[in-house]
């Protein structure tokens, strides 16, 4: 609701705008830097050379036609492709100005700085409590009043707590398809992450429960930097502040999200968002 | 022409496939079905107490004796075949029926069975003053109750005789348990602790150790021991001083009279005045007999309760082996190793290897386990009981890994399937917290594949349970002297010998010196493995089922 106002009255018709852009307009403080990031299915080439800047405590949306490589770039940014078969990454990425694929960094401690969403909901077979604590229970935390407190202030911040408040004992599975995202949103925010990259987090998901995850990332914006990849474009414009269109893995074009969607630079975008193609 | 596209119109419904499949099903169950009810029917008919028949057998024209017993099994004889034989025949039909006869009195006649002529059977009736008597040896007494006599004097006679006997009954069981709990228990806990002692003083000997002290204290021990085994034996001759009190005369069919002295007798009862209550009462005793006591006259009477136990025993050991050893093998297949011509041949190998034959894996174990592995834990540790080995000769333990050998390739297997099936994106899920691959396994992958997991271990119980050919080689006996698991430090007893239900039925079936007394022994054996078989199913399913309801696999 509060977020279409905010998207609606920010309308940017700057005539520079109309260039393809890298780079936000504003300077604002930049959680990812994207550098020349290439990326390989063995001899095929997914990423073209990506360059980005990725602003902090912003909603940064990846739209674009089925296997442009939208998803394998989020997925670059917390290293999960490493564990694709086959998979060679060239170029860097850097999280607070430091190379994510440098010798020296660990793929487990990055993945606890980049928390990750998946498309369908994926719980674990545990108890919706035991499900918030996973991540923190890995770093050894047994605390059972760090975790229990952990545990409130995920499930708040993912707007499920009043939802689950008398029944964390329960399976996780039992959870409707919306819950159990939101869930899996607690599970990935309890460990404090830095990013949070969501992989067409409502895809899966019906329009109510749509909307309160979109509400959700709204929210979450606040606190986290946010990464969302989706097929949805009215979702696009709806949630994030700044909007890349790729295509065929090149970016096309990386605009903050009015300019893009009201006054594309480039005609493959325009061609994209009015429904020609893709 | 009509009926010819008639008949390929139904063909093309699939009706006959329907049919055909469900034939199939039909045949199966049936075949099912028989076995069990066959070998139910015959097992249970074992326990009810059969009426005692009485009547005139002619041995010839002028001949004849009269017989007790019961009647067991019939079949048509060619009167040819028989006169051939020498037998006496009194009529000329071409087929003679032949009856499988039960005569008992071992002590009188020296066989249990016979077969008898139906045209040389008189009348039949049936005294209720016969008496079965179940004995600890010379198996059942058939015949008459005449006196009850204590320290040789008579004490009752006639109808008041079988009063008398029932009352000293009590006390002549009481006395066979006590005596038996101090032969198997404390003597048997004595024998134990001396031959501890004896081996802890051979070891100091092999150590070369000269310091007196220690062969002092052993020494001392040993006359605790040996105080202790007096006392022990002093009761046990005022047991069998008391247990000889009471006896009682009693005759057979042909007039052979003789006394037995109650405490060899396990059971008296008489059968042809029981009602329908009684016979219940005294069947569901008998089957209790059966399960919880000890074999008695070269496992062809009393109970099974060892082999049960031990046949428990040996697949619980066996699982405690195969479960660790086929989950860590099935991870390293499908999770770590890189999948290629390598790991596929691996795959292919470890699924041909259930298809070994058993006795293969016995031989296997035999050389392997028991020679190799066994004598060179004797050399290392057992060193003092040599030359007689402790593990480098059959057991418990070796059956139990050779079983696990057996069956560790449908674990493999079935763990694989289900590690195979655990959705991508819950792995990814924990990995994205920041899990390791492990971490990842062991808190989310194996748990959820471990219904998987379990039905391999279903599958692989069922098939330790039967097994007896690779036993026979490493460890199983015909009667085993002590449980695998007792009182006696370190109570799980590894390299001890035990008995199995499998075995059993193979022993009493075809090594019995008594095979007709045996036989329906054999289906009450029979039907117990199944049963146990059974239970450990039903257990393992139960385990699985709340498992796959607690891990239930995600919906897409």
């Amino acid at each position: 609701m509060s977020d279409s106002q905010v998207k609606t009255h920010g309308v940017n018709m700057d005539a520079l705008g109309r260039k393809a852009q890298q780079k936000p307009p504003e300077d604002e403080e930049c959680s990812l830097e994207v550098k020349n990031l290439k990326l390989f299915y063995g001899d095929k080439q997914a990423l073209n050379g990506i360059d980005m800047h990725i602003s902090k405590k912003r909603v940064t949306a990846f739209i674009g036609p089925s296997g442009c490589g939208k998803s394998t770039l989020l997925r670059c940014f917390n290293r999960m492709n490493d564990l694709v078969d086959g998979v060679r990454v060239e170029g860097e990425i850097l999280l607070d100005g430091d190379n994510i694929y440098a010798k020296s960094v660990s793929a487990v401690e990055l993945r606890r700085r980049i928390g990750m969403v998946f498309q369908k909901p994926n719980p674990f077979p545990k108890s919706i409590y035991e499900n918030v604590a996973y991540g923190l229970r890995l770093q050894g935390i047994k605390d059972r009043r760090i975790l229990d407190e952990s545990v409130e202030k995920s499930l708040k911040g993912s707007a499920l707590w009043e939802e689950v408040k008398d029944r964390l004992n329960d399976s996780a599975l039992g959870l409707s398809g919306g819950q159990q995202q939101r869930l899996v949103i607690a599970r990935a925010i309890a460990v404090e992450p830095e990013v949070l990259l969501l992989d067409e987090p409502a895809s899966a998901l019906d329009p109510i429960s749509t909307l309160k995850i979109e509400e959700l990332i709204y929210e979450l914006k606040s606190d986290y930097t946010i990464v969302i990849v989706t097929h949805n474009m009215q979702q696009a414009a709806r949630v994030s502040d700044y909007t890349a269109f790729m295509y065929m893995g090149d970016m096309i074009e990386f605009a903050d999200t009015d300019t893009l969607f009201t006054n594309p630079g480039k005609k493959q975008t325009e061609d994209y968002i009015t429904g020609r193609y893709g | 022409m009509s009926g010819k596209s008639g008949f390929n119109k139904w063909f093309g419904t699939g009706a006959p496939w329907v049919w055909t499949s469900a034939g199939a099903v039909s045949i199966s169950l049936l075949m099912v079905f028989g076995v069990l009810s066959l070998i139910a029917l015959r097992g249970l008919g074992y326990f009810w107490p059969a009426n005692l028949a009485q009547f005139e057998y002619h041995l010839d024209a002028d001949t004849s004796i009269v017989k007790v017993g019961e009647f067991h099994e019939h079949e048509m004889v060619p009167s040819v075949q028989l006169r051939e034989g020498g037998l006496y025949l009194p009529n000329d039909d071409e087929l003679v029926k032949r009856y499988l006869f039960k005569v008992g009195n071992r002590d009188f006649y020296g066989q249990d069975f016979r077969w008898i002529i139906e045209p040389s059977i008189g009348e039949i009736s049936y005294p209720e003053d016969l008496m079965v008597l179940e004995r600890h040896e010379w198996g059942n007494f058939f015949g008459y109750l005449h006196q009850v006599k204590e320290h040789g004097k008579v004490v009752a006679e006639g109808d008041a005789a079988r009063e008398e006997m029932d009352r000293r009954m009590v006390r002549a069981l009481d006395l066979h348990d006590q005596i038996k709990t101090i032969e198997k228990g404390a003597i048997g806990s004595v024998n134990y602790r001396m031959e501890k002692l004896r081996l802890a003083k051979r070891s100091l000997e092999l150590d070369e150790v000269t310091d007196p002290a220690p062969y002092g204290r052993l020494e001392e021990a040993k006359h605790e021991l040996d105080a202790e085994y007096q006392i022990l034996m002093g009761q046990l001759n005022k047991l069998y001083e008391l247990s000889k009190r009471d006896s009682i005369t009693v005759s057979d069919s042909e007039g052979n009279q003789k006394e037995i002295s109650l405490h060899m007798v396990v059971r008296a009862y008489f059968p042809n005045e029981m009602g329908v209550l009684d016979k219940m009462v005294h069947y569901v005793a008998k089957v209790v007999e059966f399960v919880t006591a000890d074999p008695r006259e070269a496992n062809t009477e009393g109970g099974i309760f060892p082999a049960i136990f031990g046949t428990v025993m040996m697949v619980m050991i066996m699982t405690v082996f195969v479960t660790p050893l086929g989950v860590v093998a099935a991870v390293y297949l499908r999770e770590y190793a890189k999948q290629g011509p390598v790991t596929q041949m691996i795959r292919i190998s470890v699924n041909n290897l259930a298809g070994v034959p058993s006795i293969v894996y016995g031989v296997f174990g035999l050389g392997f386990f028991v020679y190799f592995l066994g004598g060179n834990i004797d050399q290392l540790f057992f060193k003092a009981a040599l030359p007689a080995p402790t593990f480098g000769t059959p057991g418990i333990l070796w059956s139990s890994l050779t079983l696990a050998l057996l069956t560790l390739p449908v674990v493999i297997v079935a763990t694989e399937e289900g590690l195979s099936r655990i959705p991508r994106s819950v792995r990814e899920g924990s990995l994205a917290l920041g899990a390791t691959k492990a971490e990842t396994l062991w808190r989310i992958v194996i748990p959820m594949a471990s219904p998987a997991l379990m039905t391999g271990l279903i599958l692989a119980v069922a098939r330790a349970a039967g097994e007896v050919a690779p036993l026979m080689l490493v460890g199983v006996v015909k009667l085993a002297p002590s449980l695998p698991l007792d009182g006696e430090a370190p109570f799980l007893h590894l390299d001890r010998k035990f008995m199995h239900l499998g075995f059993h039925v193979y022993d009493v079936g075809f090594q019995s010196p008594n095979v007709e007394a045996a036989r329906p022994l054999v289906y009450a054996t029979a039907l117990l493995l199944v049963l146990v078989i059974i239970a450990l199913n039903l257990a393992a399913i139960a385990i699985r089922n709340h498992l796959r309801e607690k891990y239930r696999a995600l919906e897409s």
